[in-house]
């Protein structure tokens, strides 16, 4: 009877041990692999495991290296206020015992939505006070502040504080709102000058292009940016260095010779899934709430679900391509407030795009880039560059229109974020009146001196 | 005779090899024994010594010639790197030397303290570096050679004086709106280099 036992549990065991082997070998599901649900910056490419997972054998640095090969950059950008470099003397010996400040992982832990906390933290909330724990007696203003407050009441964040350091916020104490709310635009010849693409502009169109062609398509062609710049029909239906005609392109194509947009997009919630090497993403697979009628559920996320082909118009692109995916309250809010009431007034021609506020506006914003020594404007396709923490929207939007006090009231109150800023901020955070104070009483106390 | 002379001739390239190998080795001992010999303090003294001209080169040909003291060409800053003419001040170009080393090997790291900081992490928090840091300042032209356990590592610590050599350390520090200390003087020891070597 035990051996029959025994036997039975051998050829489960195998039995388990070869399915389990084949996944991964075969690249198939890798669902049964999975420790736990990841956060909602991760899971959707949680099936893609190498995507972090580089080797089996790395450890903790090779975790480390497939951080910084996606976030890398942005907290390059962010002029990151804690860098691994920071943490690496060993004087600091006590300190990472503590709180290991050198890798990502020891405060973002994956797979362990019990302990998840807002922007994928999963640190216990007490983590500035392992270093600045005597804060309230180098700033009188801070003594008493509970140690839950540091990164959570719109004053500091761990990584980014571009708008929040204190020389920033003494420089904008007496900003008024500005006057002019053009936001910047590169001329198109300029642009293309700089980014030095190319294309025939005498092509004559292929007997394929010809065949595909209708007054329709010819029509939104000629009155976009495309048509303007004679960007033929067979600069983008073709296979890159072949003849071949392709009858609906993606993202290679767009990219060769919109890079930098199609990089943002890649590095974005929008394209991570095709950047990971999967198909792309849907509203379906969206954690967040989404329109998913009339089978919207699945359609695939590319450059054309947004700038529909042929047409390619910037004002769809800005704000009704979102909203017709995006049904959380904060999306469902915008036209009915102010920020979408100037909006209506671009789609019905009475303003001008660059004077008004589209969800664009805000989440991709544009950027004025030096590019081979021009400054030149792009728009940042990556919607979560300046999405969490919200302060990180600060210079490039809001100060754009708004003061800066004005900026982070509104950002720290969820109700005003949720409404879509509809009213005023109910709550005033008091970091740039402790700034001045404290800048008040240095210059008294170097008077006296 | 003819045997005898095969055998001699054996015999001699067999000493030939062996002395020969003999020496090479002896050779190697010796280059390896040398370099792994090097005192700790020789290493860190010769360290200190390429820190303390660069620092010092830095502070009174870029910050104190071009800075808000003299020219007015650039505003060194905390925040240079949001600034158009912000330029790094003397003590981040220090930092970013030492971050830059620790990115290319780990046999040695330092870091600049005073016990009167104006960012407060860098205040002397071991026992070696406190008492490092304060004998600097108590015995001017000296240096201070300490061993302390860090972690699970046994390091040698050496404290270097690092003296104001010119009036843009002094301004800077005197009328910074963290500093503890307000009167500090050209000469006047403002703090220490601190290196540390894993034994």
């Amino acid at each position: 009877m035990k051996k029959i036992l025994w036997g039975i549990w051998l050829i489960l065991s195998l039995a388990l041990a070869g399915f389990l082997g084949v996944q991964i070998s075969q690249g198939g599901s890798q669902d049964e692999f999975m420790p736990g649900a990841m956060t909602h910056g991760h899971h959707q490419i949680e099936l893609q495991c190498d995507a972090c997972h580089t080797s089996p054998f790395g450890g903790d640095d090779m975790l480390q290296d497939a951080c910084m090969n996606c976030h890398g950059e942005e907290l390059k950008v962010a002029l990151d206020s804690h860098p691994k470099t920071k943490f690496t003397n060993p004087r600091n010996a006590d300190l990472i015992k503590v709180l290991d400040a050198r890798y990502c992982a020891s405060c973002h832990i994956e797979h362990n939505p019990d302990i998840l906390h807002p922007m994928g933290v999963t640190h216990p909330t007490d983590f500035c006070m392992q270093c600045h724990q005597d804060i309230g007696e180098d700033r009188e203003s801070h003594a008493g502040m509970g140690f839950e407050t540091c990164a959570s009441a719109g004053c500091h964040n761990f990584h980014d504080n571009r708008a929040l350091y204190e020389d920033f916020l003494l420089k904008h104490q007496q900003d008024v709102v500005p006057t002019e709310r053009a936001q910047p635009e590169t001329e198109l010849q300029q642009y293309i000058l700089t980014m030095g693409t190319s294309w025939d502009k005498d092509a004559t169109p292929s007997p394929a292009a010809e065949a595909a062609m209708t007054d329709e398509i010819h029509a939104s062609w000629l009155a976009s940016a495309h048509g303007e710049a004679q960007v033929g029909c067979d600069s983008c239906h073709t296979v890159s260095n072949t003849n071949t005609w392709l009858d609906k392109p993606g993202i290679e194509q767009c990219q060769s010779c919109h890079e930098p947009e199609a990089e943002g997009f890649l590095a974005g919630k929008h394209g991570m899934r095709i950047a990971a090497g999967l198909s792309p993403m849907t509203p379906a697979q969206a954690r967040q709430p989404m329109q998913l009628d009339d089978g919207n559920a699945h359609r695939e996320l590319t450059c054309n679900s947004c700038h529909s082909a042929h047409q390619y118009d910037r004002v769809e692109a800005a704000t009704s391509a979102c909203l017709s995916c995006h049904a959380d309250d904060h999306s469902q809010a915008f036209n009915a407030s102010p920020h979408g009431a100037l909006w209506q007034q671009v789609e019905q021609g009475q303003r001008p795009m660059e004077e008004a506020v589209s969800c664009a506006t805000c989440h991709m914003p544009r950027e004025v880039n030096s590019v081979f020594g021009t400054d030149i404007v792009q728009v940042q396709h990556n919607q979560n560059a300046n999405l969490r923490p919200n302060e990180k929207m600060i210079r490039p939007t809001c100060m754009q229109c708004h003061t800066l006090s004005f900026s982070i009231d509104a950002l720290a109150d969820p109700a005003l974020i949720e409404n879509n800023f509809n009213g005023q901020p109910s709550t005033h955070i008091e970091s740039i009146d402790m700034a001045v104070e404290r800048d008040q009483s240095h210059q008294q106390r170097k008077a006296k001196n | 005779m003819k045997s005898k002379s095969v055998k001699t001739l054996v015999a001699g390239a067999l000493a030939t090899v062996t002395v020969t190998g003999t020496l090479l080795v002896a050779g190697c001992q010796g280059e390896s024994s040398g370099s792994a010999g090097i005192e700790p303090k020789v290493f860190t003294d010769s360290l200190f010594a390429v820190m303390k001209s660069d620092r010092t080169n830095y502070t009174k040909l870029i910050v104190q010639r071009l800075g808000p003291n003299k020219g007015g060409f650039i505003k060194p800053n905390e925040h240079w790197e949001d600034m158009d003419e912000g330029a790094p001040l003397p003590a981040q170009m220090f930092r970013y030397g030492a971050e830059g080393v620790a990115d290319m090997t780990d046999e040695f790291t330092y870091s600049l303290q005073s016990i009167w900081p104006i960012n407060s992490q860098n205040a002397p928090k071991t026992p070696v570096e406190k008492e490092g840091l304060q004998y600097v300042v108590d015995n001017p032209g000296e240096n201070f050679y300490g061993t302390e356990t860090l972690g699970d590592q046994q390091y040698f610590t050496a404290v270097y004086a690092d003296v104001a050599v010119s009036p843009a350390c002094t301004s800077c520090h005197n009328e910074h709106k963290d500093t503890p200390r307000t009167d500090f003087k050209i000469g006047d020891v403002m703090g220490g280099v601190v290196i540390r070597v894993p034994l």
